[in-house]
């Protein structure tokens, strides 16, 4: 469903992905973890065209991605992504930002966003937010809210950015059971996150990125239990025990 | 005091015609201004190197004259080049284009104050640059915009005096007529100075009303 192959990105003089190679098949959840300024969100950007890339090719369900081609309309409306700052429309009901991509960029009638809107609203639990404005609504409302957008696109697969990231401990749970619930009905999802409990229950594999490298992947448990490269096993071993 | 009142009630009636040009002209610059401005900033926050470049160009360009030179150039130059305009519309083309500029800067500024995030969340829904504007960076940089936008209207009314330097019958011109053929020079002027008070104070409220709103979210 998404490839990358032997990916390449720099920032000036900064190379940030040196050669990614990887595969997410259809309705795979795949935990993208590691140090920060590894190069994960960056992954994450580059397969939905935020930003480019500059050598290898990223394909989505076999067209190749590539942020100036008018074709990355296409692949963003089957790839959707979920922001670790929310991003929601501050200008804009929660009901109004979930409806927003299906009326203006895939022209739906009204009525039918609506009616999918208010469901998608139901589905991460906030039906009764649905004419509240985000600055109304704690950020684990807000990020169930991001959810229900990129769900009403009906994409083949959902980025996360840090999903939990810049929310308070209490609300991650609410967030990450809408996401688990999300996983079980067959989503495909890359999530690049720093919660090991959500990557070792729901991940299908994991990937452990250092320095622009996947230093090492594999099923999320044995990646995770059983880190191989001593590397993981530090970054993990700082994670899980941070005093 | 009552000398004054006299000789309001004498002059008033002229005055108010020169009222109605005034509010002409300002708000005929007014539309011509935001416009105009709306398409250099747009141009400016492109991403196309040269649309940006011209924009910038122009915006400089137009700064760097003063309006009464403009004025002068449009109403006396361009009849040179087969262009005649009647001195109403070389006011407010000139106007308008002078005013381009700072209404320009001013979309500039509240459409770059727009988080970033907002622009990627658009992308990511699959909007293209324009339906990012109109949906997503200018219903939010209104909100900006506003306040400064208000201060424009009013630097606008008073700066459309300067047409009657191109023979533009509006209400200083009027005051100059009258004073100059009475010698009633402080009752005229003072009166023409109330008279744009007057005007200004509901856009001096307006600004008001756009700041506190804008202070609120």
């Amino acid at each position: 469903m998404i490839e990358l192959r032997d990916v390449h990105k720099r920032f000036g003089p900064l190379e940030v992905l040196k050669g990614i190679a990887a595969r997410v098949e259809k309705s795979e959840v795949v935990c993208i973890i590691g140090p920060s300024g590894s190069g994960k969100s960056t992954i994450l950007r580059c397969i939905n065209g935020l930003e480019s890339y500059d050598a290898g090719a990223i394909l989505v369900e076999g067209a190749r991605v590539d942020s100036r081609a008018p074709s990355i309309v296409a692949i963003r409306t089957q790839v959707s992504m979920v922001f670790q700052r929310f991003n929601l429309f501050p200008h804009r009901t929660a009901l109004e930002n979930v409806i927003e991509g299906p009326i203006y960029v895939k022209n739906e009638p009204r009525a039918e966003a609506l009616d999918r809107g208010r469901a998608l609203l139901a589905k991460v639990g906030l039906a009764e937010k649905a004419d509240s404005y985000p600055a109304q609504l704690s950020g684990g409302q807000q990020q169930r809210v991001a959810i229900a957008r990129a769900l009403a696109m009906q994409p083949k697969a959902i980025l996360f950015d840090e999903p939990t990231s810049a929310l308070d401990p209490e609300l991650v749970g609410d967030v990450l059971s809408v996401m688990r619930r999300l996983a079980d009905d067959g989503m495909t999802m890359v999530v690049v996150t720093h919660e090991m409990g959500f990557a070792r229950e729901v991940a299908d594999r994991v990937l452990f990125i250092d320095g622009g490298v996947i230093v090492e992947q594999g099923a999320a448990r044995s990646v995770l239990n059983q880190p191989q490269h001593p590397r993981t096993q530090d970054f993990l071993r700082r994670i899980l025990h941070p005093l | 005091m009552e000398k004054f009142l006299r000789d309001a009630a004498e002059f008033l009636p002229i005055l108010l015609q020169g009222v109605g040009l005034t509010i002409v002209v300002t708000l005929g610059s007014l539309i011509l201004s935001t416009v105009l401005g709306l398409v250099w900033a747009l141009l400016r926050v492109s991403g196309v190197r040269a649309l940006a470049g011209v924009s910038a160009g122009l915006i400089n360009l137009i700064r760097g004259i003063p309006i009464i030179v403009l004025l002068f150039y449009l109403y006396f130059v361009m009849p040179d080049f087969g262009i005649a305009l009647s001195a109403l519309q070389a006011a407010i083309i000139g106007l308008g284009l002078a005013y381009s500029a700072y209404q320009a800067e001013n979309f500039r500024a509240g459409i770059e104050a727009i988080d970033r995030g907002q622009i990627e969340a658009a992308q990511a829904i699959g909007m293209g640059w324009w339906l990012t504007m109109r949906r997503v960076i200018l219903p939010q940089a209104v909100r900006i915009v506003l306040p400064p936008y208000g201060n424009i209207m009013i630097m606008l009314l008073k700066d459309s005096s300067q047409a009657s330097t191109i023979t533009v019958a509006e209400l200083a011109l009027q005051g100059k007529l009258i004073a100059s053929s009475t010698f009633k020079n402080t009752s005229v002027f003072t009166l023409v100075a109330l008279m744009y008070l007057t005007m200004s104070i509901p856009l001096i409220l307006l600004v008001r009303h756009f700041e506190k709103k804008a202070g609120h979210r």
